[in-house]
This record gives structure tokens, sequence and C-alpha cells, in this order.
């Protein structure tokens, strides 16, 4: 993929691999082979800034690994991972993707482990602005913690109390305020919703939409769930077996979803209007991903492939005004 | 409609406490008809899961059915010894829970547990329980059964497990199936095979469900009829396409509001999502009157001081004094 310089983020061919391999004294004795687990395959795509591009799929498809990649909880295993033009992976420029990295902050799914109990939620908030030297003197802290409380619909006050006086929801709130208060451009968002009731998820989404808003953040979506992510998302990526399959704007993956997989997933959603519509029951489930199928990795759930797809692993592709990466699309044996 | 199959009337469960005593469901009371799905549906800690555990007679004590009924085809179950309790869970229950996995005993294979479960509600030999034992994993959907029976649960798929998980639940041919968050732990794709398998098995065999959920989306798909219920309360009780398509209760409204939806539409990003202001009471806090006049727009007078009955609308009911003076 061609560069733009509006591009926060980007990354180039990334992959990333876990050992799954028995201990070594078991291999040696039990003559077994090394076992890698490739979570995440030649996975390329760009994040524009102040824009949210949110990543989907079912468990096991690699988004959460990939939002690992990017703030450096992982390193990855091939490719190259840039922020704002610098390379990250480039071991000569250590220094400088550390101090990149401050300007990038993470948003977890559980709000009750993400938390540290013991600490009041004045600490909790305050210790990347005292990791990062953001505030000279005590007072400093104090009134920006206040501020970032306030800012995601909390009082000041409650910055003296500790995690487990707060709901699900005020919990999260607290996580968005931690993430906000180190300054942070770009924001990776690792199913923030999940673990939330209906009404406070629509709490929080707005809540981030607003911030976005005001702050001009850029936002990396993780979620499973294409009803949110079609309230937040820019441009969407569909992700399969470690791989992306499809790329677009999000009007045009909801409006006209190309690949056999990102169809079957739209027609996997409830009806909640109860239209009649009735959901095409999908056969099969994600492969194990120790054995992925050859070739396209979908092929054995696609009603549409053949011996080619069986064989031949398809290249992400521009269909349309998609990427996607299926041969029945690239040929046209799929109607669009 | 025909007899009801289950009937529950004014079911009260307490938790005792050093600091007082937590009503977590708080008179409530619904029916359930042979072969009907009953959607049940709420927020965490709204009641909903309790509820069905007081059924089943699983209630962790110190929790405890303190007032009310709990029929079931004509028969008081809710005051019945341990040991016929017992027999009633799994012969005439079957319940089904969120994580297959911890419904399942790692230790042995599916086959030995369904085979257990059978023998023990049924009066069938060994031979003809392990021929029953694969006629319910075809059933269920599980490809080449007959191999299947031997393997442990760990050799199965997430997907695969919750079917096994159901199998066991209809071992003995219940009458009524209490399902709790039963496609929650699940990828959407097999949530829509598991939920397509409760409606046919609920069709076929004139079993009730009672189905658990928080996801309006699969109650939508599922129920015949759907109790919405709110701190331990039913807020709104009625045919499924009734109370989404027409919410009665402000809680319902809201609750609709706030779920997201694939818009029809291309490029609908940022509509804003209706929210509802606040969070649900906790148990020691539930306000005086209705439940939700602090969260409640449309709250008046009356909402603070008087607790609201359900009140029959249409073919359902509603627990709002809004709806008050159309009743009269």
């Amino acid at each position: 993929m061609s560069g733009n310089d509006r591009a926060l983020v980007r990354l180039v061919a990334v992959g990333r691999d876990f050992d799954v391999s028995r201990p070594w004294l078991n291999r040696v004795l039990e003559g077994a082979p090394r076992k890698l687990l490739r979570a995440v395959d030649e996975v390329s795509f760009e994040v524009t800034r102040g824009e949210t591009l949110a990543l989907v799929g079912e468990s096991g498809c690699g988004k959460s690994t990939i939002a690992r990649l990017i703030v450096g909880l992982y390193a990855p295993s091939r490719g190259t991972i840039a922020f704002d033009g610098l390379e990250l992976t480039d071991p000569a420029r250590a220094a400088e993707a550390q101090r990149a990295r401050r300007r990038m902050q993470m948003i977890f799914q559980d709000p009750y482990a993400s938390l540290n109990p013991r600490w009041r939620v004045r600490n909790i908030v305050a210790e990347p602005i005292r990791a990062l030297g953001l505030a000279a003197t005590r007072a400093e802290v104090h009134a920006r913690v206040g501020e970032l409380l306030r800012q995601v619909g909390l009082a000041p006050e409650d910055g003296e109390k500790f995690p487990h006086e707060f709901s699900g929801g005020q919990r999260q709130r607290i996580s968005i305020a931690r993430a906000l208060s180190g300054n942070p451009e770009f924001l990776v968002c690792d199913e923030p919703t999940s673990a939330l009731d209906v009404s406070v998820q629509a709490q929080i989404l707005n809540l981030m939409t607003e911030l976005q808003r005001r702050l001009g953040l850029t936002y990396l979506f993780i979620s499973h769930n294409l009803a949110v992510v079609s309230h937040v998302a820019d441009r969407v990526g569909v992700m399969y077996l470690g791989r992306l399959v499809e790329l677009a704007d999000a009007g045009e993956i909801f409006a006209r979803p190309r690949h056999p997989y990102t169809r079957m997933l739209l027609d996997a959603v409830p009806d909640l209007d109860m239209t009649g519509r009735s959901r095409t029951p999908v056969a099969g489930e994600v492969p194990n991903p120790l054995a992925p199928p050859a070739g396209c990795a979908f092929h054995p759930r696609c009603s549409h492939a053949n011996a080619r797809c069986e064989a031949e692993r398809p290249p992400l592709a521009l269909a349309g005004h998609a990427l996607v990466a299926c041969h029945a699309v690239a040929e046209g044996r799929i109607a669009p | 409609m025909s007899a009801p199959l289950l009937e529950v009337s004014d079911l009260r469960v307490e938790f005792p406490t050093r600091r007082g005593t937590l009503v977590a469901v708080d008179g409530i009371s619904f029916s359930i008809a042979p072969g009907e799905v009953l959607g049940v549906v709420g927020e965490s800690g709204a009641g909903k899961s309790l509820t069905g555990m007081a059924i089943i007679g699983l209630l962790e004590p110190p929790g405890r059915v303190a007032a009310g009924e709990i029929r079931l085809e004509g028969e008081r179950i809710d005051r019945l010894p341990p040991e016929r309790m017992r027999r009633v869970r799994g012969r005439r229950i079957g319940a089904i829970f969120q994580d297959p996995l911890t419904s399942l005993n790692p230790l042995y294979t599916i086959g030995a547990q369904l085979v257990e479960t059978i023998l023990t509600h049924l009066d069938l030999g060994r031979a003809a329980a392990r021929r029953r034992a694969i006629e319910l994993l075809g059933e269920v959907g599980i490809p080449a059964p007959e191999a299947r029976l031997d393997h442990y649960p760990h050799q199965f798929s997430g997907g695969m497990r919750q079917r096994v998980v159901i199998a066991l639940a209809l071992a003995a041919g219940p009458r009524l199936v209490i399902a709790d968050e039963p496609t929650t732990a699940l990828d959407v794709s097999i949530q829509a095979q598991i939920i397509a398998l409760l409606k046919r098995l609920a069709r076929e065999h004139g079993t009730a469900v009672m189905l658990i959920t928080h996801d309006m989306g699969v109650i939508a798909e599922t129920a015949d009829r759907v109790a919405v219920m709110y701190a331990g309360r039913i807020a709104e009780i009625g045919p499924v396409r009734a109370v989404i398509h027409a919410p009665r209760h402000p809680y319902t409204v809201g609750l609709m509001g706030s779920i997201p939806r694939i818009a029809a539409g291309a490029g609908s990003r940022r509509g804003r999502l209706a929210q509802i202001e606040g969070s649900m009471p906790r148990l020691n806090a539930i306000p005086r009157g209705c439940a939700f006049n602090p969260r409640c727009p449309r709250r008046f007078d009356r909402c603070l001081a008087e607790r609201p009955g359900p009140l029959r609308l249409e073919a359902g009911q509603v627990a709002c004094w809004l709806y008050a003076d159309e009743r009269q």
C-alpha cells in the first residue's frame, strides 16, 4: 500500500507468531516438532489522523493481537509498524520509538481487571501524568485529574474513592480518563464496551465520540459487534484467522459487503427490527488456528469456493471501493 | 391459550445480610405455556438469573424464596424437599447455562455424562441409554454422534460444547427448559445456529423455554413473549413484537433506543445513541415508588410515592403510572 502523510499509524505486512510447542523435554522425548500459532499474518493497513478505524472478527481472528502489537505489548515477528512516520520496530531508533509510544494509549475490555483495586482513582488517573512528567507540581496534577474526571462525566471528588465503589460503566469512564491523562493522539480501544450493559454501552460510545470530536483523537476500535462498529467507525477492517479479508469505508462495507465472510457476519447479526429476514445459518465454525486450511482460510465454510480457493491464498486487492481478499470477488464469480 | 406449564406468582427472592435484607426479586408474576418461548431480558443486577435459579431450586444460600409460588404443571415446586426437587430438576426442568465449559465435567467423556444423566432420570438399560445419547447428539446437530460420544469436553469447540450442554438438558425430555444466556459466550455465527436449534426444539417437543438474556436481538429472534426486568421487578411483559416495536415502559423505550443497530442506509456514522442517564440502583438503595423513577424522563409525583402494579394493556402488562388512566 502506498503511504500518505495523513496516516498516523501504518502497518506493513505485519505478522506475529506464538510458540505453543510442548516443553523442551517433551519435544525431545516424544520427537514432537515445534508448533507455531500464526496469530496475525501479512496484515497491512493505515489509520488516518482523526478517523476511527474498526477491526472486527470472531474470537481468535487476531484483532486483539494487532492492538497489542501497535502499542508495543507484543513485538511483531514480521513486518513493520510506523507511527507518525517513525518506524517503531527499528532497533536503531528504539529511544525515539519509546517517546512516540507516549502519544498512544490503550483502553481495555474489562474495567474490573484493568484498574488497580488498591489505588484511589485520583492516583490511577494521575499515574501517566507523573510517569510522563506532564505536570510540575502536586497542585497541577490535582487540577488536571479533576479536569479529566469532569471530562469523562465523573465528579472531581470521585478521585478520592476506590474502583470497587463504581459500577462497570463508571469504571470504564475512569479507564478513559487514565488513557487521556497522557495527552495521547491515538487511542487503541480493545472491546471497550463488550463487558457493559447496553444502556451503559450507549453512554460510553457517546462519550468516546464526543471526546474524539473535542480532542481530535484517532481511534483504533477493536470489536466483535458489527452494530457497535457501524455507530463509531469511519472505516472497517474485517479479519479472519489472522488476516485482513476486507477493508473499506463503513458506509461501503455495511451497504455492499463483498467478501463472503463479511456477508456471513452481517447476516448473523440478530434481526432486532423483526423484518422477517431469516438469518442465513452459517455452516461450521472458525477452524483451529494451529492448522489453518490451505489457500483461502475461509474456503471450508464458503459456498463460492472452488479449486483455486483451496490451493491459492487470495491477496488483498481493490474491488470497487473496497479492498477484498477473495478469488471469487476478483474473478467476478460473486455478484457485487 | 392452553393451561400454563409454569406459573410464577408474586415471587420474592431475598438475601438476608448483616446490614438488612436485600430484595433481589420483588413480587414478579408470569407464566409460560407449553411450546412457548418466554424471553426474560434486563441488565446486570435486574434479577433475571435469580428468577431462573429460584425456579430450578438452585438459589445459593443465604438467598431464599421469601414469598410467592412457583407451579409446574399445577404442582407447587418451591417448597419441595431437596431430594424431590432434585428429581424435578433434570427430569422435568432442564437447565442451560452461559459457559458450556463449566457445565461439563472435564474428566468424563460426554457419552458418560449423557448416559449417566439418562440413567438417573429415565427407566432405561445401559445399552438403550447409549442409543438415546447418540440420538440426542444427532438431534442437537453434532456430526458423527456415535464417534463423538467417546470424546472429552475439551475436544469440542465452543459451539459444539454448547450443543452438548443442550443435549444434556434435554436428556430426560423435560417439559421446561431454563436457558440462562445460552449464546453469550459464543461468536455471532455460532449464536445463530444455537438460537435456531432452541427454537426448533421448543416447537417440535412442545417444551416451554424460559430464555434469559441481556441481548434484545436474541429475544427478537427467538421469543414469543418477553418480560423486561428492572431492579428485581417486571417493568413490562407482552408479545415480543409489541414490546420491541411499541415499548410502553420508559425503561424499555430507553433500552431499545440505546441498542446500536446497523442502519439500512450507508455511512450513517455518529448517530448519537439514545442513552438512559445514571445506572441501575444497588439492591440496598432501591428508590421508593417506581424503582426506575430517578432515571425516568417522564416521572411525576405519583411515581415517587407509590409503586406501580402491573396494569393490563392490550395483550401485555406494564408497571408504569403513565398508563393508569388508559386502563380506566
